[in-house]
């Protein structure tokens, strides 16, 4: 290997690894307030790059079906309680969101080609479709086993990342989706070149990054999760509501999901089922960070992509096998690091 | 309970229907049932994993193909026998998940579940990769099995040897359950800390229950790979292991026979699905995952605990009133002489993070004297038990019991000297029935392990411990609900079966957490003679209790502890006029 590859394998492990240090982010942070593993953060991305690709290559994306089918279905599970509770008034405001939105989002999509926007409208439009599955699939599978264990909220992820894998393949099919490079500037570096779209992922990463320690720091609803994180009870007694944390978990959680699915569509072709390997790398970043350190799961994702990219190189077949088996000497590190007190 | 004589007649119907389906079914309803047979052996493990033990995997698959794969290997290059390569996989498999268990199930819960995923992932690679198991291709011309002069070629030969195969499998594991080693396995869901402080080794249990798992799954891929002839790695993804879980979820993961309904479940459901989708899709693809996501949802939303115990409720319940057989008593330990020293506690200190909780506390306890520890709520009572029965280890200080020093041993080890304990927010495990709660305090004073508890050779040692825990309910008092849920007791009446379990285990010192709290006058007047009845056999007791009329009537001694220190020591009469202790319990006057 010589420095120029090393260099251009450096530049790739590193714009992945930003990828899986968002990522890793998201799932530290439902974990934190949630307690749920949140194995579909996969399906986010893929999602999130397919509808863009869809959107730009002027198909109807399939993402709209699901926000109607899960806002209606929503609508009835909330109405007819409200119905049994006699809260009346609720009803239309149920509705309005629940049906209303996704069904304004689908006719934009019917009345303007979304192929001809430009790409920021584009890019924005595909954010619309996607964010919103996240709170709808907190309130329908998650919320009503909300105390559940952790286990039993793993196995609801696990249920519900199978279910989006089957979706993403009715909607998108089995082929693969590459969107257009937001950028074709490239800087010389050396004897390497310096791929725009490399920097505008790391840079894009490390600006959302920024942006959310701001939301935790600065704001009362990045206090509030902060808040249920540490005591979820002690949280709902100051008035903060599990359900709303929940809520602004998953979308912030869908949001990062879909938009690192957007910021990587370029560099490599995703599938329907893309996802989850790359969901599962941030994860091996955030169990680096014991799935309650920030910075260290995201300096872990980072070491992931730079893994992955290296090994590519020396050992293309095993790469995903090196990757996966770093989290044995992760997990040993760690179980001889915490005695582990079990409290049920 | 179910009747045994119900079992019994449902399992005989069971064999018979099993033992003539092949003579009757067509072709393809027995290779279903191959399938489902082969699959139900890997959802027993997680039956036992994760139904009774609370731990889960997703990636039961991989050892599936671990078991497949040696075989698949050894066989067709290096010519081993298929009855050869059977143990060989079992041995590779039981290295494998061994070493897995020993890095992951000393973390919390969730991290095992994320570990075999990642390792489900990762062996899955590895079998599509390495060239000498054939990459992706895989490896054909497995050998088929041969029995003496009979090859097992066809679905139908195979169909008996699976379902064997399968019945030995259940049994074996219903046998495990329902033993020593089976309670303290089902301790481990919601009680490991009980179990280690009645002398359980809870992380042996949970990788012994990771291994024995993994085994069934590798039983079911050697079965696989000489029923298929082929292998490659697509049957051994982690999608595969999922499903495996979904299967056991379905079924009803607390439920030896739910492993065999929810895979028949799945397959069947898989089956029928895999039929039609494509066609009221208009594409082809695995569809069938969507339903069955969904159908996941639905069960954990609605049913957590699947399919088996809601047809279970169709047919008449019996509960089981099997008398205890007399047996012989078990040994017990020689106590030491009444008056000499068992508990020597020095400079006890315990801090949580700035909280001191216990502040250099001493005190001594001995044999054949009650003596009460008593204080404030939030004196740090009950930080000094844990400190002393290590559930907690103390900060700094000494501990020496009989003159050993333990403040560093683990519990289970300390439980083994001869101390035993209650506790004070009662840890019962609910659904089992009291005597069973109460045999796990007997734990170390049986032998027999995993495998005697398999193959029913543990019958005549199971007998004196249940023996013994009858003995102990009845001299609580307790006889007439030993047959009942522990959960289904008032409160009271709970606190009385910890101290049922803690005798269970033959100590020498008896470290009693707010035994009375609860309980009525006469109910208060009978655990009050007991407990005079064991100090007069030598035993001592160390008592936590705040109900004064209880602990100045009974103990020897009192000392009196607030906010984590040692306020005052000495005889009750002494104590009920010290001015500072009175200052403490009624707040001085300012």
């Amino acid at each position: 290997m010589d420095l120029q590859i090393a260099l251009l394998l450096g530049q790739d492990g590193l714009s992945n690894g930003a990828i899986y240090a968002l990522l890793a982010l998201a799932l530290v942070l439902v974990f934190a307030v949630t307690r749920v593993i949140f194995i579909p953060q996969g399906e986010f991305v893929a999602f999130g790059a397919l509808t863009l690709a869809s959107l730009q290559a002027g198909r109807l994306p399939g993402t709209i079906w699901l926000v109607l089918a899960l806002g209606t279905v929503i609508a009835l599970v909330d109405g007819s309680r409200a119905l049994r509770g006699r809260q009346f008034r609720r009803i239309p405001w149920i509705v309005l969101v629940n049906c209303g939105i996704p069904l304004l989002l689908a006719g934009v999509l019917f009345a303007v080609s979304a192929a001809s926007l430009p790409l920021p409208v584009q890019v924005l439009l595909a954010l619309m479709l996607v964010v919103p599955l996240g709170p709808m699939i907190y309130r329908l599978a998650y919320q009503p086993v909300a105390e559940a264990s952790v286990l039993v909220l793993l196995i609801v992820s696990v249920a519900v990342h199978v279910t989006l894998i089957g979706i993403g393949l009715l909607f998108f099919g089995a082929e693969g989706s590459r969107t257009p490079a937001f950028t074709d500037v490239s800087f010389e570096l050396g004897d390497t070149l310096l791929q725009g779209q490399t920097i505008l992922v790391v840079v894009a990463s490390v600006v959302l990054i920024v942006a959310l320690y701001f939301f935790f720091e600065r704001t009362i609803y990045g206090k509030a999760l902060r808040a249920t994180a540490m005591n979820r009870t002690g949280a709902r007694l100051m008035g903060i509501s599990g359900t709303l944390a929940g809520m602004l978990s998953f979308t912030l959680a869908a949001s990062i999901g879909a938009f690192s699915g957007i910021l990587i569509s370029p560099i490599t072709t995703i599938y329907y089922d893309s996802g989850f390997l790359i969901g599962l790398k941030g994860f091996v970043g955030a169990i680096i960070g014991g799935l309650a350190s920030y910075p260290v799961a995201a300096a872990g994702a980072i070491l992931v992509g730079l893994l992955e990219s290296y090994s590519s190189f020396w050992a293309s077949a095993f790469k995903e096998v090196i990757v996966f088996t770093l989290i044995i000497p992760v997990l040993l590190w760690r179980s001889l690091k915490t005695r582990h007190v079990e409290e049920e | 309970m179910r009747h045994p004589s119900h079992d019994t007649a449902f399992l005989l119907l069971f064999i018979a229907a099993l033992a003539v389906a092949p003579l009757f079914l067509p072709e393809f309803y027995v290779t279903l049932l191959n399938y489902i047979g082969l699959y139900a052996i890997v959802a027993l493990g997680l039956v036992m994993l994760t139904g009774v033990g609370g731990l889960t995997s997703f990636g039961q698959a991989a050892f599936v193909g671990l078991g497949a794969y040696t075989s698949a290997y050894l066989t067709t290059v290096h010519g081993v026998s298929p009855w050869l390569t059977l143990p060989a996989g079992l041995l590779v498999t039981a290295v494998v998940a061994g070493s897995l268990g020993l890095v992951t199930l000393r973390l919390s819960g969730h991290f095992l579940p994320l570990g075999t995923i990642a390792w489900g992932i990762s062996l899955y690679y590895l079998f599509g990769n390495l060239n000498a198991l054939g990459g992706h291709t895989g490896i054909t011309g497995i050998p088929p099995l041969q029995l003496f002069d009979l090859e097992i070629r066809s679905g139908r030969e195979f169909f008996y040897l699976i379902w064997v195969v399968l019945l030995v499998v259940v049994l074996a594991t219903r046998n495990l359950l329902d033993s020593r080693e089976g309670r303290a396995i089902r301790a481990l869901r919601g009680g490991s800390l009980m179990a280690e402080a009645m002398g359980v080794n809870t992380p042996r249990a949970k990788i012994v229950i990771f291994t024995v798992a993994a085994l069934y799954a590798s039983v079911s891929g050697w079965l696989y790979a000489h029923l298929q002839r082929f292998v490659n790695p697509t049957p051994f993804s982690l999608t595969q292991g999922i499903e495996y879980l979904f299967m056991a979820v379905v079924g009803g993961v607390a439920h030896v026979w739910g492993a065999i309904v929810g895979a028949g479940l799945i397959t069947i459901l898989k089956q029928w699905l895999q039929d039609w989708l494509p066609t009221l899709l208009g594409q082809s693809g695995n569809f069938e995952v969507i339903v069955f996501g969904l159908l996941m949802i639905f069960v954990l939303h609605r049913a957590r605990d699947g399919v088996w115990p809601i047809v279970m409720r169709l047919f008449p319940q019996s509960v089981s009133r099997v008398r205890v057989p007399a047996a012989e008593l078990l040994a017990r330990r020689p106590l030491p002489a009444s008056g000499s020293l068992l508990l020597e506690v020095t400079d006890a200190s315990k801090r949580f993070g700035g909280l001191v909780a216990n502040d250099k506390v001493s005190f001594k306890v001995r044999a054949g004297e009650v003596m009460a520890l008593i204080g404030p709520n939030g004196a740090g009572k009950t930080t000094m038990f844990n400190g002393i029965s290590g559930v907690d280890p103390l900060s700094s200080g000494m501990v020496a019991f009989r003159g050993e020093r333990i403040e560093s041993l683990p519990a289970r080890h300390i439980a083994r000297l001869g101390m035993s304990r209650t506790f004070q927010h009662v840890r019962l495990l609910a659904g089992m029935s009291v005597i069973e709660n109460v045999a796990i305090g007997a734990h170390l004073r049986g032998h027999k392990g995993f495998v005697a508890a398999a193959c029913r050779a543990d019958r005549a040692e199971e007998a004196r411990l249940l023996h013994e825990a009858a003995l102990q309910i009845e001299r609580c008092g307790l006889a007439d609900q030993m047959y009942e849920a522990a959960g289904s007791l008032p409160l009271g009446k709970q606190r009385i079966v910890e101290i049922a379990r803690a005798l269970a285990a033959d100590p020498c010192l008896l470290l009693l957490d707010e035994p009375a709290a609860g309980l009525r006058y006469l109910e208060k007047q009978a655990l009050a003679d007991l407990l005079r009845r064991l100090r007069a056999e030598g035993i001592g007791i160390l008592l936590v209790e705040h109900d004064m009329d209880f602990v100045m009537g009974l103990a020897d001694r009192v000392v009196v502890m607030e906010f984590g220190r040692k306020l005052a020591a000495g005889l009750p009469e002494e104590i009920q006029r010290n001015p500072a202790v009175v200052d403490a319990y009624l707040g001085g006057v300012e």
